[in-house]
């Protein structure tokens, strides 16, 4: 669509960072029952940077998010977020602490309407100015939800679901935004609209987390990407790069 | 004989209809304080009306519906608020009703003779937070090792843990009786508040309280308690917290809301009502024993909610009343009606009060399936005044 507006990314992907990163994670490891779903995995992400991570079914990309979200217990490993170590945090510290999930499946709560599902997302706060201006900003920014303020949520598509999921991330004003596969189950014209918004706030200066098994959907919106494969990080690089690549265009893009 | 019971369930169907409407009024009208000073009047007159109108033997069933009420808006912040399925709730009944029968009866004398020679007597208003604080720590005891469990597998430990609280109180009568066992606690003390026993006649203004009237003040003030505080916690930060912990706890758990300690609470608020409740079925009744606290009471108290409208206070009340009134009101028309019909009884009122339970149940699943006075969002749910709901889909993809 609209590729020349990505700006061009810094090529030092994957290398160790000298700078100051948003989230920093090394040697990260997730064992389910028995099960290395995350074989020691090491990625960053700079402020305001938006961040692809691509790879098929089974990968290990939700189990990432979710150990960064503090949803499942890594076996080891590090995640530094703003600095501090997230170890012992719990999830719902973390969340308060700027880290906003939005879940697989998108996770609304299907019998509250619209309206009480992004005042859910603004749990943590107590500014209840604040929260209302930015109320008014999320039906600005997704104005179908506006027409619907009062609706339940179960009762709305899979695209109107995924846009209550971010509005509601977006109310607990993160830092970091960390999406998992919005495009998953939506029409092919909800999906761009998806995207669109991803873009637009990210051009607002978030910092951006995404999960996606739709490869070049992911890599046109990304300045950075890494690819997961059972377990492990295979490649990253930037987005241009990483799509150019042939190794991914062969096993993602089909080409 | 029949004619005369007919007409009694005739004038029973007339107050049971009353008693709903005053539900349904109070929790509906918030502005209206005229209707709310004339439903207090009502139910302040209820005990007289129904003395009047069906006999003492009514008023004690009337007393007994009002603790059913508190059991079931008790349960109805575990299950309706926060979504976990509790089929063990009746512990929290038993916990309390056996706090009060061991700090309010001569039992203790038995096991420790030495220490309680007169066994203990602790004042009403000392006993019944107890009891509440007691049955809510068993409460946090049930919550803690269940919190990773959801739905089925929730309901089976429940169910179980329910039953362990049974069978303790059944066989801790040795090596020290502390329950005397099957035979249970009896001679306990009656409430007594302000120095006035209410197990007795008290004359108030020439006018003659017996004792099961004055029960009913006392378990109508406590459900009014039970009912205005199910009321705030709705509407409080920690009800939408634990709706949305029902709705999603991984999404919830990512909107910074702490669903241990939330989960937790649930439980713990729902035992607490669940334990005043049995402190106040000890005080009334004078006796407890196990068996009042079978699997079959958790299932009933269950069915209270989910079949008056699961998360609805005037639905959760309604149901308490309905089915706690159902079996007297079967052992008042099935007998007299079979003797008239044929001359004998030729079907147990209990066995057919299962049948009727059971057929009621399927009924409802079928044409009511968010209970006879739904919540305002399960209503909506289900597409009663929802329109909109249609065009949505249409209007994604196209």
């Amino acid at each position: 669509m609209s590729e020349s507006k990505i700006p061009a990314p810094p090529s030092s992907a994957g290398a160790p960072r000298a700078g100051n990163p948003l989230l920093e994670v090394r040697d990260l490891q997730v064992v389910y029952g028995g099960i290395r779903a995350v074989k020691g995995i090491d990625l960053h992400i700079d402020r305001g940077e938006l961040v692809a991570l691509i790879g098929s079914n089974g990968a290990g990309k939700t189990t990432t998010l979710k150990a960064l979200a503090g949803l499942v217990h890594p076996a080891g490993g590090q995640i530094r977020y703003e600095g501090g170590e997230l170890h012992s945090i719990a999830a719902h510290r973390r969340a308060a602490m700027g880290i906003a999930l939005v879940p697989e499946g998108r996770g609304v709560f299907a019998r509250m309407t619209i309206a009480e599902n992004l005042l859910m997302g603004a749990y943590s706060r107590s500014d209840k100015i604040e929260i209302a201006t930015d109320l008014d900003r999320m039906y600005a920014l997704f104005p179908r939800l506006a027409e619907r303020k009062y609706q339940l949520a179960g009762t709305l598509s899979g695209g109107e679901q995924q846009m209550v999921a971010m509005a509601r991330a977006l109310m607990s004003r993160p830092r970091l935004l960390m999406l998992d596969e919005p495009s998953m189950g939506l029409a092919p014209l909800m999906v761009q609209k998806i995207f669109a918004t991803i873009r637009d706030i990210a051009a607002l200066g978030m910092s951006i987390l995404l999960v996606e098994q739709n490869a070049r959907l992911a890599l046109q919106v990304a300045q950075r990407g890494y690819v997961m494969e059972s377990g492990a990080i295979t490649l990253s690089g930037s987005a241009t790069e990483l799509l150019g690549s042939d190794a991914v265009q062969r096993a993602y893009l089909g080409g | 004989m029949s004619r005369r019971s007919l007409c009694g369930s005739l004038r029973f169907g007339l107050l049971a209809t009353l008693l709903r409407g005053f539900f349904v009024m109070q929790f509906s009208d918030k502005r209206n304080r005229l209707k709310f000073w004339l439903v207090l009047a009502a139910l302040l007159l209820l005990p007289f009306i129904t003395d009047a109108l069906l006999g003492r033997s009514w008023v004690r069933i009337v007393d007994f519906a009002m603790l059913y009420i508190m059991l079931a808006l008790g349960l109805n912040i575990v299950v309706g608020y926060a979504g976990l399925l509790d089929l063990g709730y009746i512990a929290f009944f038993a916990v309390g009703a056996y706090c009060y029968a061991l700090t309010g009866s001569p039992h203790l004398a038995l096991a420790f003779p030495m220490m309680f020679p007169a066994g203990v007597h602790l004042p009403f208003w000392i006993v019944l937070p107890m009891a509440a604080l007691v049955a809510g720590g068993f409460g946090v005891l049930l919550g803690a090792p269940t919190l990773r469990l959801r739905g089925d597998y929730l309901a089976i430990v429940t169910l179980g843990f329910g039953e362990i609280i049974r069978i303790f109180l059944n066989n801790l009568d040795a090596p020290v009786n502390l329950t005397n066992g099957p035979q249970g606690i009896s001679r306990i003390d009656p409430v007594s508040v302000a120095g006035v026993s209410l197990n007795s006649t008290q004359h108030i203004f020439g006018i003659v309280f017996p004792a099961v009237h004055l029960y009913f003040y006392l378990f109508l003030a406590f459900t009014a308690l039970v009912v205005f505080v199910s009321r705030r916690l709705e509407r409080s930060r920690i009800g939408r917290a634990w709706m949305a912990i029902r709705e999603d706890e991984v999404a919830a758990s990512a909107m910074g809301i702490d669903t241990r300690n939330l989960k937790l609470l649930a439980f713990a608020m729902g035992a607490m009502s669940g334990g005043a409740s049995g402190a106040l079925f000890a005080g009334f009744q004078g006796f407890v024993s196990p068996e009042s606290f079978s699997l079959m009471e958790s299932v009933m108290v269950l069915c209270m909610v989910v079949l008056g409208g699961m998360g609805n206070i005037a639905g959760v009340i309604f149901g308490a009343i309905l089915l706690a009134l159902l079996p007297e009101v079967l052992r008042h028309i099935v007998v007299p009606a079979q003797q008239a019909l044929f001359g004998r009884t030729l079907v147990d009122p209990e066995s057919l009060r299962m049948l009727l339970f059971g057929t009621a149940l399927i009924v409802m699943m079928l044409y009511r399936p968010a209970g006879l006075l739904p919540s305002r969002v399960r209503r909506r749910e289900l597409g009663a005044d929802e329109p909109a709901a249609e065009t949505s889909v249409y209007d994604a993809t196209h």
